[in-house]
């Protein structure tokens, strides 16, 4: 196999081959964030254009540390401080960010498929950081590195994923990259938030949606929760009591699922709503390993898409230091 | 004076389907009679039509010109040149215009350009609301005087059940067909196409058919109380149809138009490209199969295409922030003969009937190719290939989903009032 990929823009079109490509690729750079030193050279003389046209923390901060990481130099554009509020279109200012010759452009937008539209007009690749409700590949493939790195598969898993599922871009990532190696779906939260066309988005992957934590949970070997949006909870009216009375998540309702079970939230939580803080910070929660992971995984896609690198031309530098971790695994 | 000899001549209003010769003098049909049996005087402009349909002068009841106030997009004088590259002899264009056409002032303006520079028939349709804001009724008794074909509040609804119902009280006393974009606008609220598996999947707001339907349900419901006549515009949902057959059914004015767009794709075929994005969206694909049962069954009384030119700065952007609408005027024939007839579901004679008769009737006009009505002839073929390229298109916009389709057979010449306005 020679991948090559032009942009990331979404997860859905890659196949397995693919997605487990980009999981491998990752793994040297995991090596690297428990190193004093954690920064190469590879992409030394480079740049990464970071633009993020809806406000992003920790995803920004993450793409950020990954180029820096591989020796990359960053320009920011951040919505506020851009010149969108004088009228300019999204392509005009991305065609402004790419006269001053980035290598790359990551990019976020509250619009579904804006990356989508940029990387028609742009022949630098393009990295989707989250478009509107559609998807947030990094975020798939770091949460799919977590739960390989705890549960050693991520074939054939039972997911659970739990809040608004039709708004969340990371919902349907996992459920395109997850589902390509067997993982079985359920899907659970209010009825506006989890309506049965998700069924049907990724053919071949099995989805239920149901609407009782307690089904969703029996049995489940990854639970994966969304941030509940307290902009969400406004539109439609839904009262924060009653969401936490039907689908928060605390230990009781926990123990139905796999003893194994492993929680995942991509951030930033709601303490007290979605989740009690006792679980999200009790032995099964993932979260700071999935911030950790972030990086890696960020770091691999920015590798990929700027040397141009396959598989049979992995950079020696990380075949080096892919040996000395099988090594001291030996 | 003008000979179109050795055509097919095909005119739903009379079930006529023949070889013959139609000879124009003026601006009016003077003389129809089987191939070769005009006696044309010396200096006639002949056009052979040999191997080619003559059919009545196409109408096209939903279009937006754009003029006054949104120049950029379309004007008259282009909309009414992309109108006759397309075959249509006449349009109907839409008050949504800066300012909206409410008043008799605008209407005389519209038809003082259409006159000046139109290559086809331009027939104005007024507000409803002044505004169409929804809430005082516009000058239409002014609108008709001045020329009005029809009202619409069109882009939206007429705002409220009981502002539409009075706007059908008047217009009946007044016998103007009350043209509904019907929505509810509520559910429609920040969608940007047809809620479905694919909405879902793209992560783009849908709205649900109902949006659609259940403004349909008010309107047949206030045509029975009124008596008035009403046409519900690009009408796109199975469960909106349902509403007119009902109202059919029961004998009421009820009348509606389906686009090429919403008979040719469906929601399935969206991408994040903003030239797939209008309103109505492009609905699931049971809904298109009950269009085109609709259309074949005489449910659905016109082809309408609802051309929607914005220019480039405009559409150009991303798909939540991109304006509804895209062009229609040129693909519309084309698209007919493919999805209908060359498919196999209508005859060549209904879909004529449906850009001549069928729209002429939701008007109380006449369309037929007869001596004495006016000389308004479409002449196409069923078989030429050809490319649609939207740069070549004497539109001012670019937004259409159909830039590069190849087809078979469309439109070869325009007759207007008695001259060629366009010949391919």
């Amino acid at each position: 196999m020679s991948t090559k990929f032009r942009d990331l823009l979404a997860l859905e079109p890659l196949t397995a081959d693919e997605l487990g490509f980009l999981l491998d690729q990752s793994k040297p750079f995991q090596e690297i964030q428990k190193h004093p030193l954690k920064k190469l050279a590879t992409l030394r003389g480079k740049t990464v254009a970071l633009a993020f046209f809806e406000t992003s923390t920790r995803t920004r901060i993450s793409f950020g540390a990954a180029a820096s990481r591989l020796g990359a130099d960053t320009m920011n554009l951040q919505a506020e401080a851009s010149s969108l509020k004088k009228g300019e279109t999204l392509l005009d200012t991305v065609f402004n960010l790419n006269a001053m010759k980035p290598d790359c452009l990551v990019m976020r937008h509250a619009a579904s498929g804006a990356p989508n539209y940029v990387a028609r007009h742009l022949d630098i690749p393009v990295v989707n950081a989250g478009d509107g409700t559609h998807e947030h590949p990094s975020q798939g493939l770091l949460d799919a590195l977590t739960i390989r790195d705890r549960l050693g598969t991520i074939k054939n898993l039972n997911v659970t994923i739990l809040g608004d599922i039709l708004h969340s871009r990371v919902a349907r990532s996992n459920i395109h990259l997850l589902g390509k190696f067997g993982c079985k779906f359920t899907l659970c939260g209010p009825a506006m938030w989890v309506p049965r066309e998700l069924e049907k988005i990724a053919p071949g992957t099995p989805i239920r949606c149901v609407y009782r934590i307690e089904e969703a949970l029996e049995g489940a070997d990854v639970i994966m929760m969304l941030r509940v949006q307290t902009e969400r909870l406004n539109d439609p009216p839904l009262s924060a009591d009653d969401y936490i009375l039907l689908y928060q998540l605390n230990a009781e309702r926990l123990r139905r699922a796999s003893p194994k079970a492993i929680v995942l939230h991509p951030g930033p939580i709601n303490r007290g709503i979605e989740i009690t803080p006792e679980v999200a910070d009790g032995p099964q929660s993932c979260v700071l390993e999935q911030v950790t992971n972030g990086v890696a995984v960020r770091m691999a896609i920015l590798y990929l898409l700027i040397s141009g690198a396959t598989e049979t031309d992995t950079h020696p530098a990380l075949q080096m230091k892919s040996k000395e971790s099988a090594n001291a695994s030996d | 004076m003008l000979l179109i000899k050795n055509g097919r001549v095909i005119d739903p209003s009379s079930k006529t389907d023949a070889g013959l010769d139609v000879f124009l003098d003026g601006e009016k049909i003077k003389e129809v009679a089987p191939a070769g049996k005009v006696a044309a005087p010396p200096g006639t402009e002949v056009f052979d039509a040999t191997g080619l349909i003559v059919a009545p002068g196409f109408i096209d009841l939903h279009v937006h010109l754009r003029e006054p106030g949104q120049e950029s997009s379309e004007t008259i004088e282009t909309g009414t040149r992309a109108a006759a590259r397309g075959g249509f002899t006449a349009v109907c264009c839409m008050p949504n215009t800066k300012p909206v056409n409410d008043n008799a002032s605008v209407t005389r303006f519209i038809l003082d350009r259409a006159k000046a520079g139109g290559s086809v028939r331009v027939w104005p349709i007024g507000a409803a609301s002044v505004g169409s804001k929804g809430e005082a009724i516009a000058e239409i008794a002014g609108m008709k005087e001045a020329g009005i074909v029809a009202v619409s509040d069109d882009g939206k609804p007429i705002a409220t059940a009981k502002l539409a119902r009075q706007v059908m009280d008047y217009c009946r006393s007044l016998d103007l067909p009350v043209m509904e974009h019907s929505e509810d606008v509520s559910l429609a609220a920040g969608a940007v196409m047809r809620e479905g598996v694919t909405s879902t999947r793209l992560g783009l707001r849908g709205m649900p058919a109902a949006a659609e339907s259940v403004c349909v349900a008010r309107d047949v419901q206030l045509a029975e109380l009124s008596g008035a006549r009403l046409h519900v515009a690009h009408l796109s949902a199975k469960a909106s149809l349902e509403q007119v057959r009902w109202a059919k059914s029961r004998g009421l004015r009820v009348s509606c138009e389906v686009t090429p767009h919403h008979f040719t794709l469906i929601d399935e075929d969206v991408q994040y490209d903003s030239k797939f994005k209008m309103n109505p969206p492009l609905a699931a694909r049971d809904d298109r199969e009950a269009l085109l049962a609709g259309l074949a069954d005489g449910t659905v009384d016109a082809i309408a295409t609802d051309h929607a030119p914005h220019e480039p700065a405009l559409k150009d952007v991303e798909f939540d922030r991109a304006p509804f609408g895209i062009l229609g005027l040129e693909t519309a024939l084309a698209l007919a003969l493919e999805q209908l007839v060359q498919s196999g579901r209508l005859s060549l004679m209904r879909m004529v009937e449906l850009f001549t008769a069928g729209p002429a009737r939701v008007l109380s006009m006449e369309r037929k190719i007869a001596t004495g009505q006016p000389g308004d002839l479409t002449i196409f073929s069923v078989n030429h290939s050809w490319t649609y390229h939207v740069k070549e298109s004497p539109s001012k916009s670019r937004n259409s989903p159909f830039d590069g389709r190849a087809f078979k057979g469309g439109s070869v010449a325009t007759v207007v009032a008695g001259r060629i306005v366009h010949k391919q």
